[in-house]
C-alpha cells in the first residue's frame, strides 16, 4: 500500500498506524501522529486504519522560537 | 510576579530554544538567563529516528515550563492541529499561537490568527497569539478567549528592536490588565529596558540570544535588562523637560563676587 509519511512516498505492508511506525522504525517516545489532517492518539494508534493515498504526518519535539 | 493564565512565575523573560551553537550553550544560554518558560515546537522526525527523544529530554532536565508553538503554520487548520499535535506530546494546554502570513515579514496573518485563537480556546487552550501591534486585532483576540497577548515590536529575526513605540504604548494603555509578552523584533538588551519601561509584563526571545557572539553572556544581559525595565516603569521614572533643572540646591550657594 502507498503512503504519503512525512511528505515522502513510502510502499508498506502496515495497516494500521501503530504497524507503520514500527514497519518504518520510527522508536521515538515522544512522537506525535496525524492521518490525513486529523490528530491520532498513541492510544487510538492500534485501532487506526490506513488506506491507500493516505497522508500521515510523525512529529517530535524540537527547538523554536 | 508575572500571572499567565493560572500559572504565577517570577521571572520575566521567556526564551526560545533555536539556532544556538550546540545543545550545551542552549542548556547554559536558559539557566543564565533564569526563565522558567521555554519555547519549543514539532516537527516532522525522520524515519528510524529518534532525534526529538534527545533535545526533550534536554529540556525537560531543566524543569521549566514549556511554551510549544505553531511556528511555520499558514492557516487556521494547519495551526489547530498543530497545536492539538504539540498538546499530545508535551502535556500542556499552553500554545503558542503563530500563523504566517507572509513570507518575507513573517508578519502575522491577524485574521486568521483570531479565528485560530477562537477554536483553541474553545477546546481548552490557554492561546498566547503572536500578533501585531493593531489595537483592534487585540480586542478581538481578548474577544477570542485569549488572556495573554504577546505584540511584535519589529518582524521576527530582525533586531530592529520596537519599531512603533506610539502603538506599544496605546496597547498597554488600553488593555492596562491584560497580561502582554513583546514578542519578535528585539535585538539588544536596551530593547528590552525600553518595551518593559512602558508597562509590558515580560519579552520572549530567541536569536537576539541564540545568535549572539557569546549567547549565555546575553542571555544574563537581558535578564538584568528585564529586571532593570521592569523595576523601573514600577518605581516612576521622571518624564523629559525641555529645559535643564540644576540638582544640587541652589540656595546656599556661595556668591563669590
Amino acid at each position: 500500500m502507498k503512503l504519503i509519511v512525512n511528505g515522502e512516498p513510502h510502499d508498506v505492508s502496515a495497516r494500521l498506524l501503530d504497524g507503520l511506525l514500527a514497519e518504518l522504525e520510527f522508536d521515538g517516545e515522544w512522537l506525535a501522529t496525524a492521518v490525513n489532517g486529523e490528530l491520532v492518539r498513541p492510544r487510538e494508534r492500534p485501532t487506526c486504519h490506513l488506506s491507500e493515498g493516505d497522508r500521515v504526518e510523525i512529529l517530535t519535539p524540537r527547538q523554536g522560537g | 510576579m508575572l500571572k499567565l493564565y493560572d500559572t504565577e512565575l517570577m521571572s520575566r523573560l521567556l526564551l526560545g530554544t533555536a539556532q544556538y551553537p550546540s545543545p550545551a550553550t542552549l542548556m547554559d544560554a536558559i539557566k543564565a538567563s533564569g526563565t522558567k518558560i521555554v519555547t519549543v515546537s514539532l516537527r516532522r522526525e525522520m524515519a528510524g529516528g529518534k532525534s526529538g527523544d534527545g533535545f526533550w529530554s534536554l529540556i525537560r532536565s531543566l524543569g521549566t515550563h514549556v511554551l510549544p508553538n505553531t511556528a511555520g503554520c499558514h492557516s487556521v487548520k494547519e495551526a489547530v492541529l498543530t497545536a492539538q499535535m504539540a498538546r499530545d506530546v508535551f502535556g500542556t494546554d499552553w500554545i503558542k499561537l503563530e500563523i504566517i502570513g507572509n513570507h518575507d515579514t513573517l508578519q502575522p496573518d491577524v485574521f486568521a490568527l483570531v479565528e485560530a485563537a477562537r477554536v483553541l480556546s474553545e477546546d481548552g487552550f490557554n492561546v498566547f497569539p503572536y500578533t501585531t501591534d493593531d489595537l483592534i486585532v487585540a480586542e478581538r483576540l481578548l474577544d477570542a478567549g485569549c488572556k495573554v497577548l504577546m505584540p511584535w515590536c519589529a518582524p521576527i529575526g530582525s533586531a530592529l528592536g520596537p519599531l512603533n513605540l506610539h502603538a506599544l504604548r496605546s496597547l498597554r494603555a488600553h488593555f492596562p490588565d491584560v497580561t502582554m509578552i513583546v514578542d519578535a523584533g528585539l535585538g539588544r538588551p536596551s530593547h528590552a529596558v525600553t518595551v518593559m519601561e512602558l508597562g509590558f509584563d515580560a519579552i520572549l526571545l530567541n536569536t537576539a540570544v541564540a545568535k549572539a557572539g557569546d549567547p549565555v553572556a546575553m542571555a544574563r544581559a537581558f535578564a538584568t535588562a528585564v529586571d532593570a525595565g521592569y523595576t523601573a516603569f514600577h518605581a516612576g521614572m521622571l518624564e523629559p523637560r525641555d529645559v535643564a533643572v540644576p540638582s544640587t540646591p541652589v540656595i546656599g550657594r556661595a556668591v563669590f563676587t
